[in-house]
């Protein structure tokens, strides 16, 4: 099966609530995301980011549009509950609030919640629950009461609990909205070895922008449409129309925009704080 | 953080500790029933020593278990004062007006505080102190699993109490942020009688819940994530194996009651 992992054609959703007239949070969507890649999608609050993401796993339903996941559309009329559960399993979800996404007492038996769902034998969800807890660097703590640990913690357990069940893709729901900067920086970290080491697709929805520097590609929502679709490099440069909609471009690339408008001469492009400092150590150099 | 003293689990590593929780469940219940047999001086005193002895069999500190018994101890001394004051029979020790005691009073009282006593702890040694409340839903899930054939949702039960016992901690907290929320904002909960304090819990409990109902929200739709569907094909990851060793207890408790029998027609003295 080749083509791309995830493709929607089309993609709206109706926003139905017996208080609020019905509203069209997603217009139209067509967007492919390739195996392996790391995708940030960028909005403000309201852009329908959370309601695409919970588009890609079956939570919602389309009103219009297509999507399919390896090559399978998963919003024909004929898809089953085995299909539903395949899809869950090999497209996992991480959540805002670390708290409630954790189902067991132990933070062991809760990284087993998946596998045990899917049926696998004992001893090969063992052997999984022991590997993911390593890869987050978790080991330690399986015997934990989750309730004792801390965010960032927490939602390292909630990401080994999503790669027990071998997933070829992990969607990230602001996974770090709700963390200190110290969880933030731990679970970034472990997003970014879940893509770089273990070729997991990673779609990362966010409204840090440094969050997003870090991915492939950004996708920027707004209003329910895209409106970039680049590399973070592209998407920083259109600081304007950025603003317009309420994001901030990171604080390193206007400082470097800044500096250009100014007159001084930086070559090159500036996504993170690395690139900054050497673009503005090399224009020291020349000088 | 505040420790939420839920369950009494006490961890040491014990025999009563490693013993499968099915047997423990089940020894309870034969344990309850052993307590029930006793009619004399003889067998009281046979499960007196069964409880000490099962309390050193679980490594539990006595000043622990001790903790346990005090939150009956209203329960245990009122009972006991009425069976000495309010038990006839032919043996008179004491007499003052209307106030008559009588040797079997007194062993009728002691008989009874024996009997909660040792129901108490006996209860305790086998399930809360040695047991996490995960390995007894687990276990209560397996017993009763025969009942699914019968179309009762014991997994769903069984799930229902995992989430509750996950979700005390948490909302414990919440509750904790809410009144302190509500405090500083002038709210007062230690003034006043009863019914006002209840009134005040009132701003504590509409956003608790509201909260706890969005967490169920939240919680239900990650749930379905992990691909949740029920306990239809579902495995565990920790299966106990019922070993030799843990149906040997089976074998002594019914030794136990069996001598508890025995000792009640050999006895002497007051019988109850």
């Amino acid at each position: 099966m080749e083509g791309p992992f995830i493709r929607t054609e089309g993609l709206s959703y109706l926003y139905e609530d017996e208080s609020a007239t019905p509203t069209l949070v997603l217009k139209d969507i067509s967007l492919q995301i390739e195996k392996g890649e790391f995708v940030a999608i960028l909005g403000h609050n309201g852009s329908g980011k959370s309601t695409l993401a919970k588009l890609l796993n079956m939570i919602l339903v389309p009103t219009a549009g297509k999507i399919y996941v390896g090559g399978k559309d998963i919003t024909a009329d004929d898809i089953g509950d085995e299909d539903m559960l395949a899809l869950r399993r090999s497209v996992g979800m991480v959540f805002q609030n670390p708290d409630n996404q954790l189902v067991a007492t132990i933070v062991e038996d809760d990284v087993a919640f998946g596998p045990e769902n899917l049926g696998i034998q004992s001893a090969e969800i063992r052997k999984r629950v022991d590997e993911v807890l390593s890869i987050v660097g978790m080991t330690d703590y399986a015997k934990h009461e989750p309730h004792r640990l801390s965010g960032g913690q927490k939602q390292r357990i909630a990401i080994a609990g999503v790669l027990a069940m071998l997933p070829e893709c992990i969607i990230f729901d602001e996974s770090t909205a709700m963390l200190d900067p110290l969880g933030r920086k731990d679970v970034m970290n472990a997003i970014e070895k879940l893509n770089r080491e273990m070729g997991i697709t990673v779609i990362m929805i966010t409204h840090y922008m440094d969050e997003a520097a870090r991915a492939d590609r950004i996708i920027v929502l707004d209003d329910g449409r895209i409106l970039f679709d680049g590399t973070p490099s592209y998407v920083f440069e259109q600081e304007e129309t950025l603003k317009e909609c309420g994001l901030a471009i990171p604080q390193c690339t206007e400082l470097i925009h800044r500096m250009r408008d100014a007159g001084v001469v930086l070559d090159g492009e500036c996504v993170t704080l690395e690139d900054c400092v050497s673009l503005i150590l090399n224009s020291l150099e020349k000088q | 953080m505040k420790s939420i003293a839920f369950g009494q689990y006490y961890p040491a590593d014990s025999p009563l500790h490693r013993l499968d929780p099915r047997i423990k469940i089940i020894l309870t219940i034969l344990y309850i029933v052993c307590s029930f047999l006793c009619r004399n001086v003889l067998s009281y005193a046979l499960l007196l020593t069964s409880a000490l002895l099962l309390i050193v069999l679980g490594k539990i500190p006595l000043k622990i278990v001790l903790r346990g018994l005090r939150g009956v101890l209203f329960v245990l001394a009122f009972t006991a004062l009425l069976n000495v004051f309010w038990t006839a029979g032919k043996d008179l020790i004491f007499e003052w007006g209307f106030i008559k005691i009588y040797a079997e009073g007194i062993y009728a009282a002691a008989f009874i505080m024996i009997r909660i006593s040792a129901l108490i702890i006996g209860t305790g040694m086998f399930m809360t102190y040695t047991t996490t409340p995960i390995a007894l839903t687990n276990a209560i899930e397996d017993l009763l699993s025969p009942l699914k054939k019968l179309n009762v949702p014991v997994h769903s039960f069984a799930m229902m109490m995992t989430i509750a016992l996950r979700f005390i901690p948490t909302l414990t907290e919440e509750t904790d942020r809410i009144m302190t929320a509500q405090k500083a904002r002038g709210a007062d909960f230690s003034s006043g009688g009863l019914i006002s304090r209840a009134k005040a819990l009132i701003p504590v409990l509409i956003p608790l819940f509201v909260s706890a109902f969005n967490r169920a929200g939240d919680l239900a739709t990650a749930m379905e994530c992990r691909c949740y569907h029920g306990g239809e094909g579902r495995t565990r990851m920790n299966v106990r194996r019922l070993r030799f060793v843990d149906v040997i207890p089976l074998f002594i408790i019914v030794l136990f009651g069996t001598g508890l029998v025995l000792l009640n027609i050999y006895g002497f003295g007051y019988t109850a």
